[in-house]
């Protein structure tokens, strides 16, 4: 995947953002303050249109584009953490004209380790981190079992399905849904659900 | 939704467009950026203090700018935290190189995009030190939970900060005013209507037509538990309790505030000190201090909170300096 390819994912996940933009503001009034799908619209269109102008061959430019853009423009508490990921990943892939599948792995990696630092969070505290940290296994996996890309972006969806399921049950002690304490129990977790449609797209733009 | 704007995403601008102009001996605007600043920052040699957060709780924090509390504030989307690069540029315009001291209220988004730009502006040599806002009571405190919320305690940390500021202290006297402010003031709020973020169109939640939420936060998220309206004294009765059984103020003097959270009257705000002031009084607690006012708001939300801050000399000395802000002043 070359940069000019990477902007067109980038489009497609503004696109898939501002459809499901209300769906994950509904799921956040259930349990923080419903301003989730808002401000993720607001931070990709500022996004798409910074893109329009990107003529770089740097997928790791482009992915600082987009860093910077969501920080300064998203607020919140997914702006930091979005914005931290990309940024994170721009440096896995600074000077990279071509990303490979493997490539693909170390920016995820890189992305969800600048998740952790900026949230202090870990795996299971009802957070994006739900999503990303199996993706990322089950990507893994994948990689070093030789899975076809078909077969992996089977597998990546069974386990994406679950793990958005897996939100619904446990208690979330991270952000402000954390608050609620036992009543976070039975709502799906908004940011893992933007990271569903984020990943989501990345795989419906390969092969 | 029936409110007064024009277009949704013009509301925070345009309002920040009418502050300066309602104040502008007190306040300007950083060009470009939705931060307001005092109309001489930055002040030389005097630590300066930034606040902010989400709009839609005015006049927090742009009404309290100016001498003697705060230097800046950044007002981020409706209910929804600044992003660093507005914050850092609020600390680089009121820096007057003894050093910018940050308050944040207790939200995930708040502290995450508050530490970005101390980082930012850490490169640039400002030294920026913070202090996290946690007074609400209704939320408990925990090891399971991002702890507790800031609320309209957070006044009190502007007033006393700002005040030992404006005397000349440095900035590790003024974290620590702060700090002390922070760990003897406790809030908690009641909640009689929802509030609709302009942006969303739509309330919320729904609260029926004689049910009231306890405890609920100043972005409508849940509180305590939902009950029906009741008589005033026993609102604040409750609410007291829970603020009383939290820290001890007994024999203590303390600074009320009675907080409106933008759709209550100040008639019932009235009502409620009035009981204030008799339980407090029944219990030995001294009110050496009251404000009465919406200071800190939710929108158009119906409803009130209630702080209490235990006093000691040093704070008592802070709370009665001057100050002057488009919406606090006392000479």
């Amino acid at each position: 995947m070359n940069a000019e390819q990477v902007i067109q994912v980038l489009q497609a996940m503004n696109q898939v953002i501002d459809r499901e933009a209300q769906y994950l503001t509904d799921l956040d009034a259930a349990i923080g303050d419903g301003d989730h799908g808002i401000n993720m619209k607001r931070g990709f269109a500022a996004v798409s249109l910074k893109l329009e102008a990107e003529s770089t061959e740097d997928c790791g430019a482009v992915l600082k584009t987009v860093a910077m853009t969501l920080i300064s423009t998203v607020g919140g508490a997914s702006g930091p953490l979005y914005g931290t990921a990309f940024l994170k990943a721009a440096q896995a892939a600074n000077g990279k004209t071509e990303l490979t599948k493997e490539d693909a792995l170390a920016l995820l990696t890189a992305a969800i380790e600048g998740v952790q630092f900026r949230g202090k969070a870990e795996r299971g505290e009802k957070t994006m981190l739900d999503l990303l940290i199996p993706v990322k296994e089950a990507y893994a996996d994948a990689l070093a079992q030789g899975l076809t890309l078909e077969e992996t972006k089977q597998t990546i969806l069974t386990v994406m399905d679950e793990s958005i399921a897996f939100t619904k049950t446990i208690r979330a002690t991270k952000g402000r849904a954390s608050y609620l304490g036992d009543r976070s129990i039975g709502h799906q977790d908004p940011g893992a659900t933007s990271s569903y449609f984020l990943i989501k797209t990345v795989m419906d733009s390969v092969g | 939704m029936k409110k007064i704007i024009n277009q949704p995403e013009n509301i925070v601008n345009e309002m920040l467009d009418g502050i300066v102009k309602a104040h502008p001996k007190a306040v300007k605007r950083v060009e470009g950026f939705e931060v307001l600043v005092r109309a001489n920052a930055p002040v030389s040699g005097k630590v300066a203090l930034v606040s902010g957060g989400g709009s839609g709780h005015e006049p927090s924090h742009g009404g309290f700018v100016g001498t003697g509390m705060l230097d800046g504030a950044v007002a981020g989307a409706v209910f929804t935290s600044p992003t660093p690069d507005q914050v850092y540029e609020a600390v680089k315009a009121v820096d007057g190189g003894k050093g910018v001291l940050l308050v944040i209220k207790n939200y995930t988004g708040d502290v995450l995009n508050f530490e970005m730009a101390a980082e930012m502006a850490g490169m640039d040599n400002i030294t920026v030190k913070h202090v996290v806002v946690d007074d609400d009571v209704a939320v408990e405190n925990s090891l399971y939970t991002t702890g507790r919320r800031g609320i309209a305690g957070t006044i009190f940390v502007h007033k006393i900060a700002g005040a030992l500021a404006e005397q000349g202290a440095d900035l590790d006297q003024v974290q620590a005013v702060a700090k002390k402010v922070i760990a003897n003031v406790r809030s908690m709020g009641v909640a009689l209507t929802a509030c609709t973020v302009p942006a969303a169109g739509k309330p919320g939640f729904e609260l029926a037509e004689t049910e009231i939420e306890m405890g609920l936060g100043i972005h409508g998220e849940p509180g305590t538990h939902r009950a029906e309206i009741k008589p005033a004294d026993e609102l604040v009765d409750d609410l007291l309790a829970k603020i009383l059984e939290d820290i001890d103020y007994s024999d203590s003097e303390v600074a009320v505030l009675v907080n409106g959270l933008g759709g209550t009257p100040l008639m019932e705000l009235y009502l409620m000190n009035r009981r204030v002031h008799e339980a407090l009084e029944a219990k030995g607690i001294k009110v050496y201090k009251t404000m009465v006012g919406s200071y800190m708001t939710s929108i158009e939300m119906a409803g009130a909170s209630i702080s209490l801050l235990k006093l000691d000399d040093e704070l008592k000395a802070l709370l009665d300096a001057p100050a002057e802000t488009p919406a606090f002043t006392q000479l």
